[in-house]
């Protein structure tokens, strides 16, 4: 089998095996088997991403491990893999996460674990089958299927309010993409294939592209989310299970940003530039409004929520900044920075909200609260925790050296051009962000023992520390050394650019 | 070879009842299973034949234009068959614990499907009005089947009263368009309607009361108040029977008499049809959502996906008509799990028929709780269940005729469905249940539900070859 087919289909058949096999133990407790297999099966799928990486070419932009096979041949519909540099990043960082859940769960899930760590598998098969997939409705079959562990995920192990927050989250999403499924259908009868590729290359007029990119924006900003269709979003991520939270934040929520670049840009670059306004101006509401929204959060998770939708405010910001770029300098290198740094804050995004929503879990797990007020002078009880917290939310605000830096530093340096005020405005994240998330430190971790119940926690474990080391490496390898990550990606940003300053009327 | 050769299978099938009515007179009640068994025999012999029958490149018609073998009705009744014998081997624990486990559930049910098949190969207007009542009589005895049961009689008398009133209409509307064309047969019918100026009110006239004729036996809003109250009063194991089969029937009568007979008129019913589609869409996700009683809620369900199906034909290209045959059978079988589901979990003096009885279902039993999840969110259109893919080729043939606010429509409308079928997910997930045994049911039952929900696994992972069969035999 080949690469890109064990990467989906192996987390996929060990999660459908856990079911199957159900909650066992050998020899006692210690041997529960069901994690040890997830485990097995998430590291062997994340051993598979690095040979993927090592062998992914970074010369060019066409799409690397190609598969295609007819599916269902009476209407053209292929299984139709590949990867670029679109694509890669976000498939390795599915892959590095999912055992990381894996170990942050191992004893805290009690209920029904086997469960617990199959819809994880699954869900992770299916997120790499989204990444890859170069058939329309392959992606979209993939796109959808991800919904179903998502919702089992969130509403059985979920918090007090799992229900509500978990149908919220499954209709939000499904209202959203049913549409693009529309689009698609017709994109198909004009391209007479279900290729994305052919899509690329289709000619449109204005108002066929115009539809169809309203039909995909519903979609994809439901999944962003992008201010004012992100109200979801805080709901699903508080009630979420801490594994839940983290694949909600550094997986899910890329979709959306990957469905621009790979959908939107490309398939209808007119209407991206007729509407290029419009998304800057939600791009810059979710950076600066949500930011305020954010430093109000009595909940930490919540707080971490708005902050990944002002995040993502940069990543749609950078993608669609192009064209005032192109009004202000005639040049292109503004637009692949602009391209280029959206796609970086979401890998990095993907880190440190991941990082984030693990540590909520570590106090969590220990004090049963999530609420900002339960907490104050952990740094006295929980010195190692302490460290990696503060790290982490160093990264979140941006600070140089960290991998949140490089994105939202490349897009405000592409605002810049094009307009000293989208710049300005956008930088404004760098003071809100410190805001609420410095503040948020400050009143958790700093500051004398607040109660009895911080003064009785004890330090991160062997298992929790390891995680967020791990997550930590790279949250400052790529701050550091960015270079591997905007290689990857750079043939295939600048193929993008080049196919989208080419009017396709 | 006698001539009618070709309805071998309807000519054993009638002769397999009569066998099994007059075994089953010199029956004990202990020996029932006697009857089940000949029952199924009988199924599976008639199927054999079916199957067996060749065909010849162009239509075989019988019986001086009355009956029509043809691949899209080789390929019906082979579902239809497989469909009812799916039925009775459900049924047989839920009528053995109710005390009404009797020769005539089999023989009523067979009959019903000699009605369907009939009305699947029928080729002149009476044909068709024939296997239609001997479908619906056998179906109204079938719903007042369970004699000590007030609420299945009161079913069974509104089913009868507005079935007979139906069934009235469509044949005064067939005996109009008799009136003007003077033919009964479906392909003299239509050249006559075709050499005639289209628009003529008294084809007209016909038209409508056939189309309500058909969209009662569909159950598409405003013609759709039977079903719900027929759905819920009568035993499951008949809402099972009605909702499934018969269903096959009614699309093959659309097909036959909308299609093949009125297609020349199909300027004039394609808008009505769209009003009833979108109606029923509308009507059927929005009140289902109010049901507390899952049989009700399916019944609404059912008329949504009704609205689905018609939507097919209202597209009116041969991609429309091949994506309700898809959605059709898909829907059947779906339709089979779930009151199969129903039936798995009741027992003696417990229906399971409230929505609350599946509380905690996956801490009873996981494997049911992932079937009946597969069910709904095929019924949803959540791939890669076959629902997905049965909803998808609706959208293709409906975007391929340019009719893509239809489309939207329809989408928009299949998202507030998907709330109620997520509810029952819910409280099979998300909910802890007082009841913490595992429901008991035969191995026959068990195994069958589970390959049930499989199929909509496997078929929406593999549709080609379906959609290729319904392609081919759809031409």
């Amino acid at each position: 089998m080949s690469l890109l087919s064990t990467l989906i289909w192996l987390p996929i058949c060990g999660g459908v095996l856990m079911l199957l096999f159900g909650d066992r133990t050998v020899g006692g407790s210690m041997w529960r088997i069901d994690r040890w297999i997830a485990l097995a099966v998430s590291a062997a799928t994340f051993v598979i991403g690095l040979l993927l990486y090592s062998r992914f070419d970074t010369t060019t932009s066409s799409m690397q491990f190609v598969e295609r096979l007819p599916w269902v041949s009476a209407y053209k519909i292929e299984y139709f893999l590949g990867v670029d540099g679109f694509s890669a990043p976000l498939i390795l960082l599915t892959a590095f996460l999912t055992p990381l859940v894996v170990i942050a769960a191992w004893d805290t899930v009690k209920d029904r674990p086997a469960q617990y760590f199959a819809s994880f598998l699954i869900l992770e098969g299916l997120l790499i089958g989204v990444f890859c997939s170069v058939d329309a409705l392959l992606f979209y079959v993939f796109w959808e299927a991800m919904l179903v562990p998502m919702f089992i995920i969130i509403g059985v192990w979920g918090g007090e309010r799992r229900v509500y927050a978990t149908i919220k989250f499954f209709l939000y999403t499904f209202l959203g993409s049913v549409l693009m499924l529309v689009a698609l259908i017709y994109l198909y009868f004009q391209a007479d294939s279900y290729s994305i590729l052919d899509f690329h290359q289709l000619p449109l007029s204005l108002t066929e592209q115009t539809l169809i990119f309203l039909a995909f924006l519903i979609a994809f900003a439901v999944k962003v989310p992008m201010w004012p269709v992100h109200t979801w979003l805080p709901d699903a991520h508080v009630e979420a299970p801490t594994g839940g939270s983290v694949i909600l934040a550094a997986v899910l929520l890329k979709m959306g940003g990957y469905g621009f670049v790979r959908f939107s840009l490309p398939v209808a670059p007119d209407a991206s530039q007729l509407l290029a306004g419009l998304m800057i101006t939600l791009s810059l509401i979710a950076v600066v409004y949500i930011g305020f929204v954010a430093l109000v959060q009595n909940d930490m998770k919540k707080l971490i929520a708005y902050s990944s939708v002002a995040h993502m405010g940069f990543v749609t910001l950078g993608f669609f900044i192009a064209w005032g770029v192109i009004d202000q300098t005639d040049s292109v290198v503004g637009i692949s920075m602009g391209i280029t740094g959206g796609m970086v804050q979401m890998v990095s995004h993907g880190l440190i909200s991941a990082a984030l929503f693990l540590c909520v879990g570590v106090l969590y797990d220990r004090l049963h609260s999530r609420q900002i007020s339960d907490y104050g002078g952990v740094i006295n009880t929980m010195p190692v925790f302490a460290a990696f917290m503060v790290l982490f939310a160093l990264a979140n605000v941006g600070l140089p050296g960290t991998s949140g830096f490089v994105g939202e530093f490349l897009v405000i340096l592409a605002s810049f051009k094009a307009s000293f005020w989208y710049a300005f405005i956008a930088a404004t994240t760098l003071i809100l962000g410190a805001a609420y998330t410095l503040w948020m430190v400050k009143r958790t971790i700093f500051g004398p023992v607040a109660n009895e119940g911080v003064a009785a926690l004890y330090d991160v474990n062997f298992r929790e520390t390891l995680v967020l080391a791990a997550i930590a490496v790279f949250v400052l390898g790529l701050g550091l050394w960015p270079a591997p990550l905007i290689d990857l990606m750079s043939p295939t940003v600048d193929n993008l650019v080049a196919h989208i300053t080419q009017s396709k009327l | 070879m006698p001539e009618f050769a070709p309805a071998f299978a309807e000519i054993f099938l009638a002769v397999g009842i009569c066998v099994v009515l007059i075994t089953d007179l010199f029956l004990p009640q202990a020996r029932r299973d006697i009857t089940y068994i000949l029952a199924l025999l009988c199924l599976v012999g008639t199927a054999w034949i079916s199957s067996g029958i060749e065909l010849d490149a162009s239509p075989t018609i019988l019986f001086s234009g009355s009956f029509i073998a043809d691949p899209l009705s080789q390929f019906l009744k082979i579902f239809a068959i497989a469909i009812v014998s799916v039925g009775f081997v459900y049924s047989r624990d839920y009528l053995r614990e109710r005390g009404i486990y009797r020769g005539e559930y089999y023989v009523l049910g067979l009959f019903a499907l000699l009605g369907i098949m009939v009305m699947i190969s029928a080729f002149s207007l009476l044909t068709m009005y024939l296997g239609l009542e001997m479908l619906s009589l056998a179906l109204y005895a079938m719903v007042a089947f369970d004699r000590e049961s007030p609420i299945a009689a009161e079913a069974a008398m509104k089913y009868f009263v507005l079935g007979a009133i139906a069934s009235g209409i469509l044949l005064y509307g067939m005996s109009i368009l008799y009136g003007v064309t003077g033919s009964l047969r479906l392909d003299q019918l239509a050249t006559k309607l075709m050499a005639s100026d289209p628009g003529q009110w008294s084809v007209l006239l016909g038209l409508v009361f056939i189309l309500v004729g058909v969209a009662f036996k569909f159950g598409a809003v405003p013609f759709h108040m039977w079903l719900p109250d027929v759905y819920q009063g009568a035993p499951t194991s008949v809402t099972l029977f009605i909702g499934t089969a018969p269903k096959i029937a009614a699309f093959a009568m659309a097909i036959r008499l909308l299609v093949e007979g009125l297609g020349s008129e199909a300027a004039t019913w394609q808008p009505i049809l769209t009003v009833l589609a979108v109606l029923s869409l509308a009507v059927g996700n929005i009140l289902a959502i109010a049901q507390t009683n899952i049989k009700r809620m399916l019944a609404y369900s059912t008329i949504a996906h009704v609205g689905f199906i018609l939507l097919g034909l209202v597209a009116g290209n041969q991609a429309g008509r091949e994506a309700a045959l898809f959605y059709t059978l898909i829907y059947v079988i779906m339709a089979a799990g779930a009151f199969g589901m129903v039936i798995l979990m009741s027992r003696t003096g417990f229906e399971a028929d409230r929505l609350d009885d599946y509380k905690g279902l996956n801490a009873r039993s996981p494997w049911f709780a992932g079937i009946m999840l597969f069910l709904m969110f095929s019924l949803t259109g959540v791939p890669p269940f076959a629902g997905f893919f049965a909803k998808w080729s609706i959208l293709a043939a409906l975007v391929d005729a340019g009719k893509i606010w239809l489309a939207a429509v329809a989408v928009l409308f299949s998202v507030i469905g998907a709330f109620y079928y997520l509810r029952i997910v819910r409280l099979m997930y998300f909910d802890q249940g007082l009841d913490r045994t595992a429901p008991e049911a035969g191995l026959d039952l068990r195994i069958l539900l589970s390959l049930n929900g499989l199929v909509l696994l496997a078929l929406g992972l593999f549709p080609d070859w379906l959609l290729r069969m319904c392609a081919a035999v759809m031409t």
